[in-house]
């Protein structure tokens, strides 16, 4: 892979992402020259940072029954950015993605161990109801999973109903949603028909606006665009450059251009492992580890 | 064509004996439906051709048998309409406690050991011979006189017993089918496990539900065994669940042993007049399912 141009060495100096669990509160280092390397748009998301939330895994174990799939890993989420995680499959990156809003241990079987905090609330602790972490940690799934029985609609709102959320103006959240996810133009006009009726990538946009319809502090996205095709790829990703204004994005994925397309720090995992989580165009120009440099030039995986 | 095909060793055509021995299964598969359709068949036609002379008789459908050897048998409108309110009691109690179990062990039972137990289990009750339930609810409900003797609830109940693991057993296959990823995405949005069962899991299933239901209804309806010891046979029409009720089978089952012409054909009146009520019941059953395609 070429070094990217733009990338100047002095960027190359600045503190890379550390994992180490000591590092303080992560939207005080927010860098902003991290930012003015994005595009205009993204520039102006950069004076909102510090809206956003963040979340700091620390030292966390899961397993499967006997099989232990994540390996004691620390790693940060800073606020109002995109993580991405890359990696072979089976090296648990999507069962961190679903520790994150504790989606882990409805599998049969799963536990997970250790320290998961949102903010400073360790979503994991004692008291903590695990329906209202996910409220606040919503995810996006690998295939687009409307609920079938329901509308457009319906499907937006079905977040807000089924919590029996009250005070809210369904029409307008609705909207805000669809507008939010990009979908708003091509659906305004059938939204009463059928979730279902729409094109795979549309399915996608529409689960994306039921996640956000919540109003969740962070997004989870479990390769959202594997079932796609390169258009519907291309409008989620810019969808995800859009949402990365609003909330923090943790996104795990097999195509690693696409983690250069939309993280700003991506984490290579590996068996298990998290082997190296650093700015995007470090990991993929000058990677700090041998298996992190197999992986992202094609040696295997 | 055949010069070049004899020509290439590499796309042979096939040989004679594979052709043989294909039509050879071909046959067979088709003589075997064959044989199959033909009692079916017949079944269909004798109760046409028997049933339909009882049928127009007049007032087969509007009186009561009268209980007369001699003269006019009278009709089966109480069985009938008998036969409509015990079954309908006997779903009442079926299906809504056969898909409870089922959301138990597709939702929240899985692989336990007692969810394990509980599908055992049903999978005896569903090879138990009907009268055996209908001789459980005699000795337990009938002998004891517990609410009067012979009553029609009793009569439900024990099309309830049989009913039970039939819908138990089809609307957990229909649950099981509804995919994980919808379940998962309302967990995601943080909604509680309950109402995902009850707002996302159910609905989803409804179609597949309904005709699993149906069909379960579909088989009290014919039974007869279960109910000559609970509900007997009366001949005037009651709509008090509390006394004894007459009923399509039990009907059958007294007349079509009468040394009387009127009365035998009045029982293949009363045959076909079931039969019919069940293929209705079928029918809405697979337009139900239909509807389910959509997903």
């Amino acid at each position: 892979m070429s070094p990217d141009p733009a990338f100047t060495p002095e960027q190359q100096q600045e503190q890379p992402m550390s994992a180490t669990p000591s590092d303080g509160p992560a939207d005080v280092r927010v860098s902003p020259t991290a930012a003015a390397t994005r595009s205009a748009s993204d520039a102006a998301a950069a004076e909102q940072v510090g809206s956003g939330h963040s979340m700091s895994v620390k030292d966390v174990d899961a397993y499967y029954g006997e099989t232990h799939a994540i390996r004691g890993v620390s790693i940060e989420y800073r606020a109002n950015e995109v993580t991405a995680m890359i990696g072979p499959s089976g090296c648990g990156k999507s069962t961190l993605l679903r520790c994150l809003n504790r989606m882990h241990e409805e599998i049969p079987g799963a536990r997970a161990r250790g320290q998961i905090l949102l903010d400073d609330t360790d979503i994991y602790g004692p008291g903590v109801d695990v329906v209202s972490v996910r409220r606040a940690i919503g995810m996006v799934f690998q295939k687009p999973n409307p609920f079938p029985t329901m509308s457009i609609f319906d499907n937006v709102a079905a977040g807000l109903k089924l919590n029996g959320v009250k005070g809210v103006d369904m029409k307008e959240r609705v909207e805000k949603s669809l507008r939010g996810a990009g979908l708003w133009d091509e659906v305004k006009d059938r939204l009463s028909s059928p979730g279902v009726g729409l094109s795979g990538g549309q399915q996608q946009r529409l689960c994306i606006a039921r996640t956000i319809a919540v109003e969740p502090r962070i997004v989870l996205m479990d390769e959202p665009c594997s079932a796609l095709d390169p258009i519907a790829t291309l409008k989620v990703e810019d969808l995800i450059h859009e949402l990365k204004r609003d909330y923090t994005i943790v996104i795990v994925t097999h195509n690693m251009q696409q983690a250069a397309r939309v993280a700003d720090t991506t984490a290579f995992f590996l068996l298990g492992d998290m082997v190296e989580h650093t700015k995007t165009e470090d990991i993929f120009s000058n990677p700090q580890d041998s298996r992190t440099e197999e992986y992202v030039t094609g040696k295997f995986g | 064509m055949s010069s070049t095909s004899s020509a290439s060793l590499l796309l042979a055509p096939v040989s004679g004996r594979r052709r043989t021995t294909d039509r050879l299964m071909r046959g067979i598969l088709l003589a075997g439906t064959v044989i199959a359709l033909i009692p079916l068949v017949l079944v269909v036609y004798y109760l046409f051709s028997r049933g339909l002379k009882g049928m127009t008789a007049s007032g087969f459908f509007t009186t009561d048998p009268t209980g007369n050897f001699l003269g006019n048998p009278g009709g089966v409108k109480s069985a009938i309409l008998g036969t409509l309110e015990i079954v309908a009691l006997a779903a009442v109690i079926a299906i809504p406690v056969g898909i409870g179990v089922a959301l138990y062990l597709v939702e929240f039972g899985k692989k336990t050991i007692f969810a394990q137990f509980v599908r055992y289990f049903i999978d005896v009750m569903t090879g138990v011979p009907s009268i055996v339930f209908g001789l459980f609810i005699y000795i337990t409900l009938v002998t004891t006189k517990i609410g009067g003797s012979f009553t029609g609830w009793k009569g439900s109940l024990a099309l309830a017993l049989l009913m039970l693991p039939v819908v138990t057993r089809s609307a957990e296959v229909v649950l099981i089918l509804v995919p994980e990823s919808l379940r998962e995405a309302a967990l995601a949005l943080g909604v509680p496990r309950w109402k995902v069962t009850m707002k996302i899991v159910l609905p989803t299933a409804l179609p597949g539900l309904i005709t699993g239901s149906l069909l379960a209804v579909a088989r009290g309806m014919g039974e007869t065994a279960p109910l000559l010891f609970t509900s007997a046979t009366v001949f005037g029409t009651t709509y008090n669940l509390g006394d004894r009720m007459n009923s399509l089978p039990a009907q059958i089952f007294a007349d079509i042993s009468q040394p009387k012409d009127d009365i035998v054909n009045r029982a293949w009146a009363s045959a076909l007049t079931l039969v019919l009520l069940i293929l209705a019941i079928t029918l809405i059953a697979r337009l139900a399912a239909r509807r389910s395609r959509v997903s």
